[in-house]
Protein backbone atom coordinates (compact mmCIF):
# COMPACT_ATOMS: atom_id res chain seq x y z
CA UNK A 1 0.00 0.00 0.00
CA UNK A 2 1.49 3.50 -0.77
CA UNK A 3 1.06 6.72 0.87
CA UNK A 4 -1.63 8.02 -1.44
CA UNK A 5 -3.43 4.75 -0.91
CA UNK A 6 -3.17 5.56 3.16
CA UNK A 7 -3.83 8.74 3.13
CA UNK A 8 -7.22 8.35 1.09
CA UNK A 9 -8.17 5.28 3.60
CA UNK A 10 -7.26 7.65 6.47
CA UNK A 11 -9.14 10.04 5.21
CA UNK A 12 -12.70 8.27 4.28
CA UNK A 13 -12.50 6.68 7.82
CA UNK A 14 -12.32 9.94 9.49
CA UNK A 15 -15.36 11.36 7.76
CA UNK A 16 -17.33 8.59 7.29
CA UNK A 17 -16.66 6.75 10.78
CA UNK A 18 -15.09 9.08 12.76
CA UNK A 19 -17.42 12.05 11.35
CA UNK A 20 -15.00 14.59 11.21
CA UNK A 21 -15.85 17.97 9.19
CA UNK A 22 -13.52 17.09 6.35
CA UNK A 23 -12.53 20.84 6.53
CA UNK A 24 -10.50 20.09 9.56
CA UNK A 25 -8.62 17.20 7.82
CA UNK A 26 -5.43 18.29 7.09
CA UNK A 27 -1.80 17.11 6.84
CA UNK A 28 -0.19 19.18 9.65
CA UNK A 29 -3.85 18.96 11.55
CA UNK A 30 -3.59 18.14 14.98
CA UNK A 31 -5.35 14.91 15.76
CA UNK A 32 -6.42 16.16 19.54
CA UNK A 33 -6.14 19.78 18.76
CA UNK A 34 -7.70 20.44 15.73
CA UNK A 35 -9.62 17.45 14.62
CA UNK A 36 -10.93 16.57 18.40
CA UNK A 37 -9.96 12.98 18.42
CA UNK A 38 -9.72 12.20 22.03
CA UNK A 39 -8.91 8.85 24.34
CA UNK A 40 -12.40 7.25 23.60
CA UNK A 41 -12.23 7.70 20.13
CA UNK A 42 -8.85 5.81 19.56
CA UNK A 43 -10.48 2.90 21.12
CA UNK A 44 -12.58 2.63 18.00
CA UNK A 45 -9.28 3.80 15.90
CA UNK A 46 -7.57 0.71 17.00
CA UNK A 47 -10.38 -1.38 15.76
CA UNK A 48 -10.64 0.38 12.49
CA UNK A 49 -6.83 0.39 11.44
CA UNK A 50 -6.99 -3.62 12.28
CA UNK A 51 -10.06 -3.77 9.76
CA UNK A 52 -8.05 -1.68 6.92
CA UNK A 53 -4.58 -1.98 7.35
CA UNK A 54 -4.45 -5.28 9.24
CA UNK A 55 -2.28 -4.85 12.55
CA UNK A 56 -2.66 -3.63 16.05
CA UNK A 57 -1.74 -0.02 17.03
CA UNK A 58 0.64 -0.22 19.96
CA UNK A 59 -0.36 3.13 21.96
CA UNK A 60 3.17 2.88 23.03
CA UNK A 61 4.42 3.59 19.71
CA UNK A 62 1.75 6.34 19.10
CA UNK A 63 3.44 8.70 21.62
CA UNK A 64 4.79 10.68 18.78
CA UNK A 65 2.23 11.00 16.63
CA UNK A 66 0.82 14.55 16.71
CA UNK A 67 -0.77 15.54 13.36
CA UNK A 68 -2.17 13.33 10.86
CA UNK A 69 0.47 13.57 9.20
CA UNK A 70 2.72 11.62 12.03
CA UNK A 71 -0.33 9.35 11.83
CA UNK A 72 0.07 8.01 8.37
CA UNK A 73 4.05 7.96 9.07
CA UNK A 74 3.17 5.55 11.43
CA UNK A 75 0.99 3.20 9.24
CA UNK A 76 3.54 3.17 6.68
CA UNK A 77 5.55 2.50 8.47
CA UNK A 78 3.73 -0.83 8.99
CA UNK A 79 2.51 -1.36 6.11
CA UNK A 80 4.54 0.49 3.43
CA UNK B 1 -48.18 14.71 53.08
CA UNK B 2 -48.72 12.61 49.71
CA UNK B 3 -48.69 14.44 46.76
CA UNK B 4 -50.68 13.79 44.11
CA UNK B 5 -49.11 11.85 41.01
CA UNK B 6 -49.69 13.10 37.30
CA UNK B 7 -48.86 12.24 33.55
CA UNK B 8 -48.14 14.76 31.89
CA UNK B 9 -46.07 13.49 28.56
CA UNK B 10 -45.96 10.23 26.71
CA UNK B 11 -44.61 8.80 23.82
CA UNK B 12 -44.38 5.09 22.35
CA UNK B 13 -42.18 3.43 19.60
CA UNK B 14 -43.70 -0.08 19.04
CA UNK B 15 -45.05 -2.25 16.56
CA UNK B 16 -48.38 0.09 16.35
CA UNK B 17 -47.08 3.00 15.03
CA UNK B 18 -44.09 5.34 16.09
CA UNK B 19 -46.08 8.52 18.03
CA UNK B 20 -48.98 8.64 19.51
CA UNK B 21 -51.50 9.43 16.69
CA UNK B 22 -50.59 6.25 14.82
CA UNK B 23 -50.94 4.15 17.90
CA UNK B 24 -54.25 5.82 18.98
CA UNK B 25 -55.61 4.81 15.36
CA UNK B 26 -54.38 1.30 15.63
CA UNK B 27 -55.98 0.49 18.92
CA UNK B 28 -59.15 2.13 17.57
CA UNK B 29 -59.30 -0.42 14.52
CA UNK B 30 -57.84 -3.09 16.36
CA UNK B 31 -54.79 -4.30 13.65
CA UNK B 32 -52.19 -6.37 14.74
CA UNK B 33 -48.60 -5.45 14.46
CA UNK B 34 -47.55 -9.18 14.02
CA UNK B 35 -45.44 -10.34 11.07
CA UNK B 36 -43.29 -13.21 10.13
CA UNK B 37 -39.40 -12.61 9.75
CA UNK B 38 -38.07 -15.66 7.93
CA UNK B 39 -34.58 -15.17 9.25
CA UNK B 40 -35.78 -16.48 12.74
CA UNK B 41 -36.43 -19.24 11.24
CA UNK B 42 -33.11 -19.48 9.58
CA UNK B 43 -31.18 -18.62 12.33
CA UNK B 44 -33.05 -21.65 14.21
CA UNK B 45 -35.94 -20.79 15.91
CA UNK B 46 -39.30 -22.57 15.87
CA UNK B 47 -41.44 -19.68 15.69
CA UNK B 48 -40.71 -16.49 13.00
CA UNK B 49 -43.02 -14.56 14.48
CA UNK B 50 -42.56 -11.60 16.20
CA UNK B 51 -43.56 -7.35 16.57
CA UNK B 52 -42.37 -5.45 13.37
CA UNK B 53 -40.84 -2.50 15.24
CA UNK B 54 -39.74 -0.01 12.76
CA UNK B 55 -35.92 0.78 13.03
CA UNK B 56 -35.41 4.40 14.60
CA UNK B 57 -33.21 6.59 12.51
CA UNK B 58 -30.95 8.96 15.11
CA UNK B 59 -28.87 10.87 13.14
CA UNK B 60 -25.28 12.49 13.58
CA UNK B 61 -27.34 15.97 13.86
CA UNK B 62 -29.47 14.73 16.65
CA UNK B 63 -26.70 13.04 18.81
CA UNK B 64 -22.43 12.46 18.49
CA UNK B 65 -21.03 10.07 17.75
CA UNK B 66 -19.82 8.90 21.02
CA UNK B 67 -23.57 9.16 22.05
CA UNK B 68 -24.97 6.50 19.65
CA UNK B 69 -22.50 4.28 19.99
CA UNK B 70 -22.91 3.22 23.15
CA UNK B 71 -27.11 3.00 22.16
CA UNK B 72 -28.46 -0.38 22.29
CA UNK B 73 -31.34 -0.84 19.93
CA UNK B 74 -33.96 -0.90 23.37
CA UNK B 75 -31.64 2.27 24.21
CA UNK B 76 -32.67 4.01 20.90
CA UNK B 77 -36.20 2.71 20.93
CA UNK B 78 -36.45 4.57 24.63
CA UNK B 79 -34.70 7.91 23.17
CA UNK B 80 -37.28 8.70 20.44
CA UNK B 81 -40.08 7.63 23.10
CA UNK B 82 -38.47 9.89 25.63
CA UNK B 83 -38.11 12.87 23.21
CA UNK B 84 -41.78 12.32 22.36
CA UNK B 85 -42.69 12.58 26.29
CA UNK B 86 -40.81 15.49 26.68
CA UNK B 87 -42.14 17.26 23.89
CA UNK B 88 -45.73 16.51 24.92
CA UNK B 89 -45.17 17.55 28.31
CA UNK B 90 -43.26 21.13 26.97
CA UNK B 91 -40.36 20.08 28.53
CA UNK B 92 -37.59 21.40 26.67
CA UNK B 93 -33.43 21.25 26.77
CA UNK B 94 -33.16 24.27 29.08
CA UNK B 95 -35.58 23.01 31.55
CA UNK B 96 -33.64 19.81 32.26
CA UNK B 97 -30.65 21.70 32.21
CA UNK B 98 -31.83 23.87 35.41
CA UNK B 99 -34.15 21.32 37.01
CA UNK B 100 -33.39 18.29 39.03
CA UNK B 101 -35.51 15.44 36.81
CA UNK B 102 -35.41 11.35 37.78
CA UNK B 103 -35.50 8.94 35.15
CA UNK B 104 -36.60 4.57 35.99
CA UNK B 105 -36.80 2.64 33.03
CA UNK B 106 -37.57 -1.23 32.88
CA UNK B 107 -34.83 -2.95 31.19
CA UNK B 108 -34.37 -6.56 31.21
CA UNK B 109 -31.77 -7.84 28.75
CA UNK B 110 -29.62 -6.35 26.12
CA UNK B 111 -28.39 -9.51 24.28
CA UNK B 112 -27.38 -8.30 20.48
CA UNK B 113 -24.10 -6.49 22.25
CA UNK B 114 -23.19 -9.17 24.49
CA UNK B 115 -23.80 -11.87 21.48
CA UNK B 116 -21.53 -9.28 19.51
CA UNK B 117 -18.31 -9.04 21.87
CA UNK B 118 -18.50 -12.96 22.24
CA UNK B 119 -18.23 -13.19 18.42
CA UNK B 120 -15.43 -10.76 18.02
CA UNK B 121 -13.42 -11.82 21.17
CA UNK B 122 -13.88 -15.58 19.55
CA UNK B 123 -12.64 -14.94 16.53
CA UNK B 124 -9.82 -12.26 17.60
CA UNK B 125 -8.93 -13.05 21.53
CA UNK B 126 -8.23 -9.57 21.85
CA UNK B 127 -10.36 -7.05 24.07
CA UNK B 128 -8.95 -3.90 21.77
CA UNK B 129 -10.60 -5.22 19.14
CA UNK B 130 -14.10 -4.29 20.73
CA UNK B 131 -13.98 -1.01 20.60
CA UNK B 132 -15.81 1.96 22.75
CA UNK B 133 -19.70 1.50 22.88
CA UNK B 134 -20.38 -2.12 23.43
CA UNK B 135 -19.81 -2.15 27.14
CA UNK B 136 -22.35 0.95 27.38
CA UNK B 137 -24.86 -1.36 25.25
CA UNK B 138 -24.31 -4.64 27.21
CA UNK B 139 -25.80 -3.50 30.29
CA UNK B 140 -29.30 -4.31 31.73
CA UNK B 141 -29.19 -0.35 32.68
CA UNK B 142 -28.04 0.47 28.99
CA UNK B 143 -31.36 2.51 28.58
CA UNK B 144 -31.25 4.44 31.90
CA UNK B 145 -27.46 5.34 31.49
CA UNK B 146 -28.13 6.22 27.70
CA UNK B 147 -31.07 8.58 28.95
CA UNK B 148 -29.90 10.23 31.69
CA UNK B 149 -26.41 11.32 29.93
CA UNK B 150 -28.70 12.61 26.93
CA UNK B 151 -31.35 14.62 28.27
CA UNK B 152 -29.02 15.79 31.35
CA UNK B 153 -30.93 13.83 33.89
CA UNK B 154 -30.00 14.46 37.41
CA UNK B 155 -32.27 13.00 39.93
CA UNK B 156 -33.15 9.19 41.05
CA UNK B 157 -31.51 7.14 38.24
CA UNK B 158 -31.98 3.17 38.24
CA UNK B 159 -33.47 0.72 36.33
CA UNK B 160 -35.46 -1.89 36.99
CA UNK B 161 -35.54 -5.73 35.85
CA UNK B 162 -38.15 -7.77 36.78
CA UNK B 163 -38.88 -9.73 33.75
CA UNK B 164 -42.20 -8.99 32.36
CA UNK B 165 -43.35 -6.87 34.74
CA UNK B 166 -40.42 -4.56 34.57
CA UNK B 167 -42.23 -1.38 32.66
CA UNK B 168 -44.81 -1.61 35.00
CA UNK B 169 -42.87 -1.10 38.44
CA UNK B 170 -41.13 1.20 36.54
CA UNK B 171 -44.03 3.58 37.00
CA UNK B 172 -44.88 2.40 40.77
CA UNK B 173 -41.33 3.49 41.93
CA UNK B 174 -41.61 6.94 40.15
CA UNK B 175 -45.08 7.51 41.38
CA UNK B 176 -44.09 6.30 44.72
CA UNK B 177 -40.95 8.49 44.99
CA UNK B 178 -42.94 11.32 43.96
CA UNK B 179 -45.63 10.66 46.12
CA UNK B 180 -43.22 10.62 48.89
CA UNK B 181 -42.28 14.20 47.98
CA UNK B 182 -38.62 13.08 47.22
CA UNK B 183 -38.47 13.89 43.19
CA UNK B 184 -40.81 16.55 41.61
CA UNK B 185 -40.62 14.51 37.28
CA UNK B 186 -39.34 11.31 36.76
CA UNK B 187 -38.77 9.86 33.12
CA UNK B 188 -40.44 6.38 33.64
CA UNK B 189 -40.79 3.76 30.96
CA UNK B 190 -39.93 0.13 29.32
CA UNK B 191 -38.04 -0.75 26.52
CA UNK B 192 -37.41 -4.47 24.91
CA UNK B 193 -35.17 -5.46 22.03
CA UNK B 194 -36.46 -6.91 19.19
CA UNK B 195 -33.73 -8.50 17.24
CA UNK B 196 -33.02 -12.16 17.06
CA UNK B 197 -30.54 -12.64 19.18
CA UNK B 198 -32.86 -12.11 21.92
CA UNK B 199 -35.49 -14.19 22.35
CA UNK B 200 -33.77 -17.44 21.01
CA UNK B 201 -33.81 -18.93 24.70
CA UNK B 202 -37.31 -17.83 25.42
CA UNK B 203 -37.94 -19.27 22.06
CA UNK B 204 -36.51 -22.91 23.18
CA UNK B 205 -39.35 -23.24 26.10
CA UNK B 206 -42.31 -24.03 23.07
CA UNK B 207 -43.67 -20.82 24.37
CA UNK B 208 -43.99 -18.92 21.13
CA UNK B 209 -46.86 -19.21 19.07
CA UNK B 210 -45.85 -21.08 15.28
CA UNK B 211 -49.67 -19.70 13.68
CA UNK B 212 -47.05 -18.64 10.93
CA UNK B 213 -49.79 -19.19 8.19
CA UNK B 214 -51.82 -16.14 9.72
CA UNK B 215 -49.15 -13.30 11.61
CA UNK B 216 -51.81 -11.15 12.91
CA UNK B 217 -53.98 -14.28 14.26
CA UNK B 218 -51.17 -15.84 15.84
CA UNK B 219 -51.86 -13.66 19.30
CA UNK B 220 -54.70 -14.64 20.79
CA UNK B 221 -54.98 -14.15 24.77
CA UNK B 222 -58.43 -15.88 26.62
CA UNK B 223 -58.70 -17.71 23.33
CA UNK B 224 -59.63 -21.11 23.45
CA UNK B 225 -57.49 -22.16 20.47
CA UNK B 226 -53.89 -19.83 20.95
CA UNK B 227 -51.19 -21.51 20.42
CA UNK B 228 -48.48 -19.12 22.81
CA UNK B 229 -47.10 -15.88 22.75
CA UNK B 230 -45.33 -13.70 20.11
CA UNK B 231 -42.30 -11.72 21.17
CA UNK B 232 -42.10 -7.92 20.40
CA UNK B 233 -40.96 -4.74 21.51
CA UNK B 234 -39.96 -1.10 21.13
CA UNK B 235 -40.06 1.32 24.17
CA UNK B 236 -42.22 3.43 25.82
CA UNK B 237 -41.90 6.67 27.56
CA UNK B 238 -44.18 8.82 30.31
CA UNK B 239 -43.35 11.78 32.31
CA UNK B 240 -44.44 11.24 36.08
CA UNK B 241 -44.79 14.87 37.94
CA UNK B 242 -46.05 16.05 41.10
CA UNK B 243 -49.52 17.52 40.77
CA UNK B 244 -49.17 20.63 42.30
CA UNK B 245 -45.70 21.07 40.18
CA UNK B 246 -47.49 20.36 36.92
CA UNK B 247 -50.27 22.65 37.40
CA UNK B 248 -47.31 25.31 39.03
CA UNK B 249 -45.94 25.27 35.19
CA UNK B 250 -48.91 25.10 33.66
CA UNK B 251 -48.49 21.54 32.23
CA UNK B 252 -51.08 19.65 30.31
CA UNK B 253 -52.12 16.31 32.80
CA UNK B 254 -53.13 13.56 30.61
CA UNK B 255 -53.86 11.22 33.62
CA UNK B 256 -53.73 11.13 37.45
CA UNK B 257 -51.48 7.57 38.92
CA UNK B 258 -53.32 6.65 41.98
CA UNK B 259 -52.26 3.19 42.86
CA UNK B 260 -49.62 0.78 42.75
CA UNK B 261 -49.53 -3.44 44.15
CA UNK B 262 -47.01 -5.70 43.71
CA UNK B 263 -46.46 -9.37 45.01
CA UNK B 264 -43.74 -12.30 44.34
CA UNK B 265 -45.58 -15.79 44.24
CA UNK B 266 -42.90 -17.09 45.67
CA UNK B 267 -42.96 -20.64 43.85
CA UNK B 268 -41.64 -21.35 40.15
CA UNK B 269 -39.86 -19.50 37.85
CA UNK B 270 -42.07 -20.06 35.18
CA UNK B 271 -44.98 -20.57 37.03
CA UNK B 272 -48.11 -17.80 37.00
CA UNK B 273 -50.08 -17.84 40.50
CA UNK B 274 -53.80 -16.64 40.87
CA UNK B 275 -52.86 -15.81 44.56
CA UNK B 276 -50.07 -13.39 43.29
CA UNK B 277 -52.33 -11.72 40.98
CA UNK B 278 -54.88 -10.88 43.47
CA UNK B 279 -52.77 -9.60 46.06
CA UNK B 280 -50.87 -7.28 43.45
CA UNK B 281 -54.86 -5.95 42.06
CA UNK B 282 -55.94 -5.80 45.45
CA UNK B 283 -53.14 -3.72 47.05
CA UNK B 284 -53.35 -1.56 43.68
CA UNK B 285 -56.60 -0.76 44.53
CA UNK B 286 -56.33 -0.27 48.22
CA UNK B 287 -53.63 2.17 47.57
CA UNK B 288 -55.90 4.10 44.73
CA UNK B 289 -58.68 3.89 47.46
CA UNK B 290 -60.99 2.05 45.13
CA UNK B 291 -63.07 -0.95 44.62
CA UNK B 292 -63.43 -3.64 42.03
CA UNK B 293 -66.94 -1.53 41.03
CA UNK B 294 -64.94 1.36 39.98
CA UNK B 295 -62.91 0.04 37.82
CA UNK B 296 -64.17 0.78 34.05
CA UNK B 297 -61.31 -0.61 32.56
CA UNK B 298 -58.33 -3.67 33.14
CA UNK B 299 -55.47 -4.45 30.32
CA UNK B 300 -54.72 -7.37 31.21
CA UNK B 301 -51.19 -9.29 30.91
CA UNK B 302 -52.58 -11.93 29.25
CA UNK B 303 -49.99 -13.18 27.14
CA UNK B 304 -51.35 -15.48 24.42
CA UNK B 305 -49.87 -19.02 26.54
CA UNK B 306 -52.40 -21.11 28.25
CA UNK B 307 -51.24 -21.44 31.48
CA UNK B 308 -50.64 -17.19 32.23
CA UNK B 309 -53.84 -16.75 30.58
CA UNK B 310 -55.46 -19.41 32.55
CA UNK B 311 -54.22 -18.10 36.11
CA UNK B 312 -55.02 -14.29 35.26
CA UNK B 313 -58.76 -15.11 34.49
CA UNK B 314 -59.18 -17.25 37.01
CA UNK B 315 -57.84 -14.14 39.45
CA UNK B 316 -60.04 -11.58 37.38
CA UNK B 317 -63.14 -14.03 37.92
CA UNK B 318 -62.32 -14.11 41.72
CA UNK B 319 -61.96 -9.93 41.66
CA UNK B 320 -64.17 -8.94 38.65
CA UNK B 321 -67.10 -12.21 38.06
CA UNK B 322 -69.98 -9.88 37.79
CA UNK B 323 -68.82 -6.11 38.07
CA UNK B 324 -68.93 -3.65 35.09
CA UNK B 325 -65.54 -3.44 33.97
CA UNK B 326 -64.36 -4.15 30.37
CA UNK B 327 -60.93 -6.61 30.22
CA UNK B 328 -58.63 -6.87 26.83
CA UNK B 329 -55.13 -7.70 26.35
CA UNK B 330 -53.55 -5.28 23.87
CA UNK B 331 -51.04 -7.69 23.23
CA UNK B 332 -53.62 -9.63 20.89
CA UNK B 333 -52.47 -6.96 18.56
CA UNK B 334 -48.40 -5.99 19.52
CA UNK B 335 -47.56 -9.45 20.87
CA UNK B 336 -45.73 -9.54 24.39
CA UNK B 337 -43.59 -6.12 24.66
CA UNK B 338 -41.73 -8.37 27.62
CA UNK B 339 -39.52 -5.72 29.38
CA UNK B 340 -41.27 -2.47 27.86
CA UNK B 341 -45.32 -4.07 28.23
CA UNK B 342 -45.97 -2.87 31.91
CA UNK B 343 -45.05 0.80 30.72
CA UNK B 344 -46.59 0.62 26.93
CA UNK B 345 -49.92 -0.66 27.80
CA UNK B 346 -50.09 2.21 30.42
CA UNK B 347 -49.54 4.64 27.60
CA UNK B 348 -52.36 2.81 25.39
CA UNK B 349 -54.76 2.57 28.12
CA UNK B 350 -54.48 6.55 28.57
CA UNK B 351 -54.82 6.37 24.52
CA UNK B 352 -58.24 4.97 25.26
CA UNK B 353 -59.15 7.07 27.96
CA UNK B 354 -58.57 10.51 26.19
CA UNK B 355 -60.15 8.87 23.00
CA UNK B 356 -62.98 7.24 24.98
CA UNK B 357 -62.85 3.69 23.67
CA UNK B 358 -61.61 0.29 25.27
CA UNK B 359 -59.40 -1.62 22.52
CA UNK B 360 -60.23 -4.88 21.64
CA UNK B 361 -59.09 -8.36 22.63
CA UNK B 362 -59.00 -9.16 18.61
CA UNK B 363 -58.59 -12.63 17.96
CA UNK B 364 -61.12 -13.67 20.89
CA UNK B 365 -63.42 -15.95 18.86
CA UNK B 366 -64.03 -18.77 21.43
CA UNK B 367 -63.35 -18.70 25.32
CA UNK B 368 -62.48 -21.75 27.23
CA UNK B 369 -63.40 -22.59 30.35
CA UNK B 370 -61.49 -19.95 31.95
CA UNK B 371 -61.74 -16.92 30.61
CA UNK B 372 -66.01 -17.73 29.71
CA UNK B 373 -66.64 -15.83 32.59
CA UNK B 374 -64.98 -12.30 31.83
CA UNK B 375 -66.25 -9.22 30.32
CA UNK B 376 -63.99 -9.09 27.76
CA UNK B 377 -63.99 -6.79 24.99
CA UNK B 378 -64.19 -8.59 21.55
CA UNK B 379 -64.67 -5.49 19.51
CA UNK B 380 -63.83 -1.65 20.44
CA UNK B 381 -66.25 -0.74 22.62
CA UNK B 382 -66.86 2.90 22.37
CA UNK B 383 -67.45 4.19 25.90
CA UNK B 384 -65.97 6.51 28.91
CA UNK B 385 -62.78 5.00 30.49
CA UNK B 386 -61.74 6.94 33.80
CA UNK B 387 -60.91 4.11 35.71
CA UNK B 388 -58.07 1.73 34.72
CA UNK B 389 -56.13 -0.98 36.33
CA UNK B 390 -53.21 -2.56 34.57
CA UNK B 391 -51.49 -6.04 34.92
CA UNK B 392 -48.28 -7.08 34.49
CA UNK B 393 -46.81 -10.07 35.77
CA UNK B 394 -43.46 -12.14 35.17
CA UNK B 395 -40.85 -14.75 35.32
CA UNK B 396 -39.75 -15.45 38.85
CA UNK B 397 -43.04 -14.59 39.86
CA UNK B 398 -42.63 -10.64 40.25
CA UNK B 399 -46.33 -9.43 39.82
CA UNK B 400 -47.41 -5.56 39.74
CA UNK B 401 -50.43 -3.73 39.13
CA UNK B 402 -51.35 0.17 38.30
CA UNK B 403 -54.30 2.24 38.89
CA UNK B 404 -54.73 5.63 36.79
CA UNK B 405 -57.93 7.32 36.33
CA UNK B 406 -58.37 10.18 33.79
CA UNK B 407 -57.71 13.89 34.94
CA UNK B 408 -60.47 15.85 34.65
CA UNK B 409 -59.72 19.88 35.37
Amino acid sequence: MNRKEIEEKVKEFLIEEMEIDEDKIAPDAKLKDDMGIDSLDFVDIVVIVERNFGFKIKPEEMAGVITLSDFCDYIESKVG
Amino acid sequence: MNKRVVITGMGIWSCLGTDLETVKTSLYEGKSGIGLQPERLAYGYRSGLTGIVETPVITKQMLDRHTRAGMSEEAQYAYMASRQAFTQAGIDEAYLLQNEVGCIFGNDSSAKPVIEASKIMDEKHDSAMLGYGLIFQSMNSTVNMNLSTIFHLRGINFTISAACASGSHSIGMGYMLIKQGLQEMILCGGAQETNYYSMASFDALNAFSIRMNEPTKASRPFDRDRDGLIPSGGAAALLLEDYDHAVARGAHILAEVTGYGFSSNGCGISQPSDGGCIIAMQRAMNDAGVTPDDIHYINAHATSTLQGDMYEAIALTRLFEGKRAWISSTKSMTGHECWMAGASEVVYSVIMMQNNFVAPNINFENPDEYSAKLNIAKSRIDTNVDIVLSNSFGFGGTNSALVFKNYKE
